[in-house]
């Protein structure tokens, strides 16, 4: 089997540095096969290891493949743990990332940057694949850290845009606070366990579980809440949680395909993975799990609130997104682990959908990107229509599609939860699943159904949005016609030009992943309430939600009556009731209520303030002392006694020793003498 | 006395040098030297072949022949891998180096070229003071010819001149050495001398007349080794030689010389008096710290690249020294890892060197200046080499430093490894300026003409060997830790 893992890792890498590095020579269709090949292979050997492994029974295989180094007994190693979470894991990355790979074709046909892109996201499936394959912190955190460098790059694509180039700085130094603490955890663990192996590590946990540390002087804390903390706040700040959540809106930056992959489907929930992977050691901190499930709330709800006042559609689908990896993370914090990963697998395929459908739109509307522009486009876009209207049925959880099975059961587990701030937890999903339909609808409706023009930019609520220091829809207009495709700046002029529907690249792909976005929730049972992830999570007994709930489990269709008889079904729909009220029937009213509830919207569009926060507070406080320090420490000490003054001083030290090499040979021979004559003198 | 035929087996593939170089010798009597590709065809041939008669005649286990004169082990049977392929490599880099100067002569140049490798392939497997000294002066007489055979330049016979007074100063001591060794002991053979050390018996006790006299002994050995090595202050010669001597010459001993160098210490010193490690430790600390501090100093003050290489080797000779000072067999190893190491980077920097000239022989820094303009690819080789030498991780020299401090941490020696730190630390300096000359300063001279083809390959993989190995030091670890 190595050499299957082998393949998998490796064939998305061939391709990516062979797009890379010899994307001149091979031209757009070369780096376009190799890559599309290299992550077809991978997805295609996938599937074969996730036959094995769920259905064929194969063993969990646990090996290392290659040892870099062993130092003091820490074994820094590659190697593969391969199990039904990461067999799962690798189909959807594989999959989405075949899809996504295929859709590029038509999404980036005009762009210069084409074999770059391919090899960008090639990358980063090998990175991807890296990560969920690890069976050690050191490959995790590897594949931790390049997904964010290629998050970073793509990010940046544009990097002739300025918006770009800011978007991306934010991503990386935001994940940056986040990948300190996630390093730190790591640490922590690997002082006391003195091993990097996940499995060494598990079996320690039960020894480590009174383990303090000293954190400072007369103050002791458990080690393991620690460093679940601490990882926990790598999770956050790659999963994009509250309050390290503040750079995923500006990702959408990048082109759309890679928002789609890396900040919808893959990457974003690395966080997610990161904890199940490891809840062995999270179940042995109940502090931690409160802590996460508070967290996780917040974000649910709060970052739903935000795509309410969006424009831009790819933002409102990516507040969505943020919204979404809260309802994963609560599911995690009440240890409904599997609900989380389910979830995460469906989120995967219908929010990749989103984003893939909203790139048609944009592609049709010639890289046009504020709904208020659009309308009417359900005539003219028919597939991309019926795919969205999917995406957005199963991202609200309507009865049968995917997501309502995974929104669902994340619900009914944190109600049955017990730890504390489950009930405050419960009541924020709970009112965030209408806020979801709400957004979702509003959206849909806007984009697809109202009538083209309804609504001028220069409205009320334009005032609005220039208080969002990020709302760059202006830059695109501006930055987009010479970058991509000229006659942007005429369709601006003349609105009456007609879209029309996608190509098949661009169309077949979202059929594709309209399939499972629809279906996938069927396998509910066994992935929840079933032995799919026996011996893959662990989860502390007295808080099983999920064995509580599969207790009453009785097969799909109870699961969907059952459901039907909760709030969440009503809740979105009601949002999405209220949503046609609102965008379709009075579509005069938003502005109304905008107008009333003016200092609402101001906060919703200032995003509560975090931008704020961190430019004026950690930004400007962190440049000030930088300043401070630069002035006296780097300028007066380091540069003018340290490095200037010990480089002087070793400078005029070999200018003196270098005269020492006199040239003439008597004074050779002397040397040589002098020095037999130490070594004679060492005798005594 | 008995006289029983040896296994000239053993020895084949010194045989086939040996005849091989004379047939060489006699053809360019017949040849025109300007014949030159018959003649390098010939020397890559030899050494080919004697690399083959190394392998195939590789006994099992240790094994003595020549009345213990010869031995054949796994050491020898690395070193003389690594000499006969550095030196094939040598040759490619110089051929066209010797093509563009008709007026050198060539098959003087391959004929001693051979027979260095057949003085080095004796100092190898010398297991007598007799063999070891004889293998020393067959080598030193060929190096000695070969930094003179640049005869209308004037700095290359007055560096074979000072090569020449120094070595057979240095060679006098060393013999003086062995002569006292002989008196205490009656023999030249190294495992007899091992053998009557071991003895509790006959280790002389600390302050007896006998004592002085292995002290005296010790003292004159070390000093011909420390001149061999290059060792401060025995190093004078060092600078002058490397910048003197033509470039495939200063090639030649800046790195297969060095291989060895190195063999020489291990069999006299380690085999053969490893029991006085007490006594000579402090010698060698003496000379490991002298060179580490002088080598890296003056080498920043150098604009000539070849000088501040002969430098670097001193320092690096240093760290060598570092190593055998452990007195473990943990630190043996890392001396030999060192060596190979540092030979095979070297052997790349001469490299890039010699591809780099033209009609004019490349060898300052200026000649560097801007290269990654004009030819990316030998820049970035270049890069790899001297941040290989400079420590950097992941290449291989930071493995080689690793193994070493790791060598004499283990004996406790902090201050020392402290202090190889810190010169490593300014030694980088000058291996950054020349990579910052290299990529961030514009090129002053025309573009020099694109280098052979077979020069490129084998300097890249040269340039790639030292990434690979970085990243998997376990195959070149396992093969130098077979040895110990």
């Amino acid at each position: 089997m190595d050499g299957v893992y082998l393949s998998i890792v490796l064939a998305p890498l061939v391709g990516a540095l062979v797009a890379g590095l010899w994307g001149r020579q091979i031209g757009r269709r070369g780096a376009q096969s190799v890559t599309i090949l290299g992550v077809g292979i991978a997805f295609g050997l996938s599937v074969w290891v996730f036959w094995a492994h769920v259905f064929g029974g194969a063993p969990v295989y646990n090996e290392t493949v290659y040892t870099w180094l062993v130092s003091d007994g820490i074994r820094f190693e590659i190697g593969f743990l391969v199990d039904n979470l990461t067999a799962l894991m690798m189909l959807v990355v594989t999959f989405v990332s075949l899809m996504v790979h295929i859709y590029t074709i038509g999404y980036m046909r005009d762009d210069p940057g084409y074999q770059r892109f391919f090899s960008y996201i090639s990358l980063f499936t090998f990175a991807m694949l890296m990560l969920v394959m690890a069976n050690n912190f050191l490959q995790l955190f590897f594949g931790w850290e390049a997904v964010g460098l290629v998050s970073y790059l793509l990010i940046g694509f544009w990097h002739q845009r300025p918006s770009a180039v800011h978007a991306n700085l934010k991503a990386f130094i935001v994940n940056r606070v986040g990948d300190f603490g996630f390093i730190l955890g790591i640490a922590a663990l690997v002082l006391y366990t003195g091993t990097l192996d996940y499995a060494a590590t598990f079996a320690q946990v039960e020894g480590l579980r009174e383990a303090q540390v000293p954190l400072w002087a007369g103050y002791e804390t458990s080690l393991l809440t620690l460093a679940c903390i601490l990882l926990f706040i790598g999770a956050m700040g790659k999963s994009a949680q509250v309050p390290l959540h503040v750079w995923l809106p500006d990702s959408m930056e990048g082109p759309t395909p890679i928002s789609a992959l890396i900040h919808a489907a893959t990457m974003v929930t690395a966080g997610i993975f990161m904890v199940a992977r490891l809840s062995p050691l999270f179940e042995a901190s109940p502090t931690t799990l409160s802590v996460i499930l508070i967290i996780g709330a917040l974000s649910a709800f709060f970052m739903g609130l935000l795509g309410l006042v969006q424009h831009d559609i790819k933002r409102v689908v990516a507040f969505s997104t943020l919204s979404q990896l809260g309802y994963m993370t609560v599911a995690l914090g009440a240890s409904a682990y599997a609900a989380g990963l389910f979830h995460l697998m469906t989120h995967a395929f219908f929010k990749a959908l989103l984003f893939l459908a909203a790139g048609s739109v944009i592609i049709a509307m010639h890289h046009e990107q504020d709904m208020r522009r659009m309308g009417g486009l359900w005539r003219v876009m028919p597939i991309t229509y019926v795919t969205a209207l999917i995406g957005a049925l199963a991202l609200i959880g309507f009865p049968g599609m995917s997501g309502f099975f995974s929104k669902d059961a994340i619900i009914e587990a944190v109600a049955l939860s017990t730890l504390p701030g489950a009930g405050f937890a419960y009541v924020l999903i709970l009112a965030g699943v209408f806020v979801t339909a709400l957004y979702t609808f509003r959206m849909i409706f806007m984009v697809f159904h109202q009538p083209p023009g309804t609504r001028s930019t220069s409205s009320a609520d334009d005032h609005h949005a220039q208080l969002a220091s990020h709302d760059h829809t202006h830059d695109h207009h501006h930055a987009q016609p010479e970058l991509r495709t000229p006659d942007a700046e005429r369709v601006l002029r003349a609105p009456s030009h007609t879209p029309h529907e996608s190509p098949p690249v661009v169309t077949i792909p979202l059929i594709l992943l309209a399939i499972p976005s629809v279906l996938a929730g069927l396998v509910v049972g066994p992935l929840l309430f079933g032995d799919f992830f026996d011996g893959v999570l662990t989860v502390d007994p007295a808080r099983d939600v999920l064995a509580q709930l599969g207790e009453s489990y009785s097969g799909i269709g109870g699961f969907i009556l059952h459901g039907l008889m909760m709030p969440p079904v009503w809740l979105a729909l009601s949002g999405v009731a209220l949503a046609w009220l609102l965008y379709l029937h009075r579509p005069h009213w938003p502005g109304v209520i905008a107008a009333r509830l003016r200092w609402v919207q101001a906060v919703l569009l200032r995003q509560y303030g975090f931008d704020a926060f961190n430019a004026k507070v950690l930004a400007g406080g962190s440049v000030a002392l930088g300043r401070l320090l630069w002035r006296v420490g780097d300028r007066t000490v380091i540069d003018g006694w340290l490095v200037n003054g010990s480089a002087r001083s070793i400078g005029a030290l070999a200018q003196r020793i270098r005269r020492l090499q006199s040239g003439y040979l008597y004074h050779y021979a002397f040397a040589m003498i002098l020095g037999l004559l130490i070594f004679g003198l060492m005798l005594w | 006395m008995t006289f029983e035929l040896p296994d000239f087996s053993l020895a084949a593939a010194e045989l086939w040098l040996l005849t091989l170089g004379c047939a060489l010798l006699m053809l360019a009597v017949f040849v025109s030297a300007q014949r030159h590709t018959l003649l390098y065809g010939l020397s890559q041939f030899t050494l080919a072949g004697a690399l083959g008669w190394v392998w195939w005649s590789a006994p099992e286990s240790r094994s003595l022949t020549f009345n213990h004169h010869y031995v054949a082990d796994d050491l020898a049977t690395l070193l003389k891998s690594a000499v006969l392929l550095l030196t094939a490599v040598s040759l490619i880099y110089t051929r066209s180096y010797l093509e563009r100067r008709p007026h050198l002569p060539r098959a003087e140049f391959y004929v001693l070229i051979l027979f260095a490798v057949l003085g080095m392939f004796i100092m190898i497997s010398a297991h007598s003071l007799l063999t070891l000294y004889l293998g020393l002066e067959l080598l030193a007489l060929c190096l000695y010819a070969l930094v003179a055979l640049n005869r209308e330049h004037p700095p290359a016979l007055e560096a074979a001149m000072k090569f020449f007074v120094l070595g057979a100063l240095a060679s006098g001591l060393l013999l003086y050495g062995m002569s006292i060794v002989y008196g205490l002991t009656g023999t030249l053979e190294l495992h007899t001398l091992a053998a009557h050390l071991s003895d509790p018996a006959s280790l002389p006790d600390p302050g007896s007349l006998t004592h002085l006299a292995w002290g005296f002994a010790l003292t004159f050995l070390l000093v011909g080794l420390a001149f061999k090595l290059g060792a401060v202050p025995f190093h004078a010669w060092v600078p002058d030689v490397y910048e003197g001597a033509m470039t495939p010459v200063t090639l030649f001993i800046g790195s297969v010389s060095k291989l060895a160098a190195l063999a020489l210490v291990l069999r006299l010193l380690i085999e053969g008096l490893g029991a006085l490690a007490v006594d000579w430790q402090g010698m060698l600390m003496i000379l490991a710290v002298l060179s580490l501090t002088l080598g890296n100093l003056a080498a920043i003050a150098q604009h000539n690249l070849k000088r501040m290489l002969a430098y670097s080797t001193i320092a690096h000779i240093g760290f060598v020294t570092l190593a055998l000072f452990a007195a473990t067999p943990a630190g043996y190893h890392a001396a030999l890892f060192y060596i190979l190491v540092y030979a095979l980077t070297a052997a790349g920097a001469f490299g890039v060197l010699l591809a780099l000239s033209g009609e004019h022989e490349a060898q300052t820094l200026d000649d560097l200046q801007g290269l990654n303009h004009h030819h990316p690819w030998l820049a970035f080789l270049m890069l790899v080499l001297m941040a290989s030498m400079a420590g950097l991780p992941p290449l291989l020299g930071f493995y080689a430093k690793l193994i070493v401090l790791q060598a004499l941490l283990d004996q406790g020696h902090l201050a020392l490894a402290l202090y190889a730190v810190i010169f490593s630390v300014i030694g980088a300096f000058y291996y950054l300026r020349v990579i910052k000359r290299m990529y961030f300063d514009t090129p002053t001279h025309a573009a020099t003409p694109r280098p052979a083809r077979d020069l490129t390959l084998a300097l890249s993989l040269n340039g790639l060997l030292l990434i690979a190995l970085g990243l998997l030091p376990g195959l070149l670890l396992a093969l130098t830790h077979a040895v110990f």
